[in-house]
């Protein structure tokens, strides 16, 4: 019925009814019933996901609480008795894998991300090439990095050992691709005025870009390299095949020392041991985990929003 | 020789002369070399990638020919007597990349034609960032997730006309956590492909009477079909690629079977769980992780390449 209505109307001034007609459902019973079935589906969906996040963070918190306790679960060192066990030993992995992934990734993200956006002439093969690259490293399998750590640097190659600095080269090659792509976009985000302005008054290109461009970019470069850190805090995978230890009880002392676990890889293989009260701490652990994501996370956002009303002050 | 062209400079006083560069900026030069060396990290780490699978790789097949790594069904590498039937491990990893896109391609889709075609600013700003969280959450924790809460709901819950329950360890709990895990990645990238089809397309579908929803499925997803097929794809790259999750809750079984109450091993989980363990170098035990590697690089390599492809020609179609 609907459609021969419309056909009858079918003159140029009757557009604009039909458009309405078209955005408030064309008459049909049927429809509108449809529409709202459809609308219903997409919205299940999206909650779906966002049901999953909070029954997740919500059962970690339901399980872990019997050892949800600053002292031992923060400060102490991993035991058989799990009621005395504590991360601090994965912390302070952590904080070293992590550390020393950051000052090894950062310069080499920013100087390829300088590389391709202030100098690099985009129709030339090999810049096509390189950046094609890094599309496809940013999609290769974090295990595939593992695997890369394993041959190349533990062993082969490099030959470092199953030490620190293995797991942050490791992790430093598997976020390089997201770190690039968030200065880039960082970079490209700074006007061309700054670049031009500079030179004008005769600075030479790399004193543009490292007094203006990359002054102007560091918020955002920032914030992509604390998103990268979040994530390689939650990998395991790459860090079980280069020699992250699953049970120790001191802390690294150095770069190049061995033995060492992160939080990740310490939830990971309590949660593997069959006894229930492991499990209990491997869940009190996640929260912790995710204590300390939600930190970095926030504190990007802090960043990107302290400076973003700065500039535009 | 910078100084002769001084003194040419000097001699004639052409006024375009002084703008030309002087003297070779020596300093420059080296920070350009320095920067081209940071950008061809990448290409190395490619280049590492690589090497580091093909060698140990090449040693394996000297001593398992190929044949019999695709030919045979039985995958028992650490046991005496050694098997090298592959199918078991890939099958598993597909059968839990099945069970994921049950979720993941409903979902992902609806979630993207929610956002692009739906929702309002404000909604978005809300919906696009807790999608992100999702997306940041370690796969350590989504793992634990399948094997203490997901598993034991659908044990609990299993309706009797399914048959028997799943076990301790399933492919399918792997496969559903595996499949939300996803859905933020496919969303995104559909969601992408949507919102880059013309807004004409729509205004002309509305001008000839279409609702809401008829202009969201006969007229947007159509159009950025190709997008939202390598959105699939790369969901489908992700999932192969994850090894916590199915490393925690799938087991460590390599059964040849797409049921999803079964347990199995993927290539990922085999490899984790072999790497973990002491081993020697140049062993054929080592060299198998190597060359289940490489065939796990090629069949994401092989994915993530065609969705590449198709992203950027459909992309140049509406720009």
């Amino acid at each position: 019925m609907g459609t021969l209505r419309r056909s009858q109307q079918g003159t140029v001034d009757a557009a604009g009814a039909a458009v309405r007609q078209g955005l408030t459902g064309d008459g049909s019973r049927v429809e509108p019933i449809k529409g709202y079935i459809f609308v219903g589906f997409l919205v299940l969906s999206i909650v779906l996901g966002i049901a999953m996040l909070l029954t997740l963070v919500v059962d970690s918190i339901i399980e872990g609480a019997p050892f949800l306790r600053w002292n031992p679960l923060v400060t102490g060192v991993p035991s058989s008795i799990p009621s005395e066990a504590g991360l601090w030993v994965a912390i302070v992995g952590t904080f070293w894998v992590i550390g020393l992934m950051i000052i090894t990734v950062v310069p080499l993200a920013v100087g390829a991300a300088i590389y391709l956006e202030e100098y690099a002439d985009g129709d030339r093969w090999y810049n096509r090439a390189i950046e094609l690259n890094i599309q496809n490293l940013a999609a290769v399998p974090s295990i595939v990095f593992g695997i890369l750590g394993l041959g190349m640097i533990v062993r082969g190659g490099l030959s470092l050992g199953p030490v620190v600095y293995a797991g942050s080269l490791t992790l430093a090659l598997l976020v390089l691709p997201t770190v690039i792509l968030a200065s880039r976009e960082a970079l490209r985000a700074v006007p061309p005025s700054h670049r031009l302005g500079a030179m004008a008054l005769g600075s030479t290109k790399w004193q543009a870009i490292w007094r203006n461009v990359l002054p102007a970019a560091i918020p955002g470069i920032a914030t992509g390299s604390i998103l990268a850190t979040a994530r390689a805090i939650g990998e395991t995978a790459p860090l079980l095949l280069i020699g992250a230890t699953v049970f120790i009880t001191f802390t690294p002392e150095g770069p190049l020392s061995e033995g060492y676990t992160t939080l990740p890889v310490q939830i990971f293989s309590w949660a593997t041991r069959p006894q229930e009260e492991f499990r209990t701490l491997s869940a009190a652990s996640i929260v912790v985990l995710l204590a300390v994501l939600l930190i970095i996370n926030a504190f990007a956002i802090w960043i990107r929003n302290h400076y973003t009303k700065k500039q535009q002050a | 020789m910078a100084s002769t062209k001084k003194t040419e400079v000097g001699a004639a006083p052409d006024p375009a002369a002084s703008l030309r560069r002087q003297r070779v900026r020596w300093g420059e030069k080296l920070i350009f070399v320095v920067l081209v060396l940071c950008a061809l990290v990448s290409v190395v780490t490619t280049i590492g990638i690589v090497v580091a699978l093909v060698s140990p790789t090449i040693d394996f097949f000297q001593q398992v020919p190929i044949w019999r790594f695709f030919s045979t069904e039985e995958w028992a590498p650490t046991f005496e007597p050694a098997m090298f039937g592959v199918w078991p491990v890939v099958v598993g990893t597909f059968n839990v990349t099945f069970w994921a896109l049950v979720i993941a391609v409903p979902c992902g889709l609806g979630a993207a034609i929610f956002m692009s075609e739906y929702a309002s600013e404000r909604v978005r700003k809300v919906v696009k960032p807790t999608l992100e969280v999702l997306e940041g959450i370690p796969t350590v924790a989504y793992g634990f997730f399948a094997l203490t809460f997901v598993t034991p709901l659908l044990r609990d819950n299993w309706p009797s006309f399914l048959g028997e329950p799943p076990g301790i360890f399933s492919a399918g709990s792997a496969g559903i956590v595996l499949g939300i895990m996803i859905i933020p990645t496919v969303a995104s990238i559909a969601e992408d492909a949507m919102h880059s089809v013309p807004n004409s397309l729509r205004q002309g579908a509305y001008a000839l009477g279409s609702t809401k929803r008829q202009v969201a499925l006969k007229v947007v997803v159509p159009a950025a079909l190709s997008g939202i097929v390598a959105a699939f794809v790369l969901g489908i790259s992700r999932a192969v690629g994850e090894t916590m999750v199915v490393l925690l809750a799938a087991g460590n079984t390599p059964n040849l079977t797409i049921s999803p109450v079964e347990s199995i091993q993927t290539m990922t989980a085999f490899i984790a769980n072999t790497a973990t363990g002491d081993i020697g170098v140049g062993t054929l035990k080592y060299n198998t992780i190597f060359a289940v590697g490489s065939l796990l690089f090629i069949i994401t390599f092989t994915m993530n390449y065609f969705a590449a492809r198709v992203v950027r020609r459909y992309r140049e179609a509406y720009d």
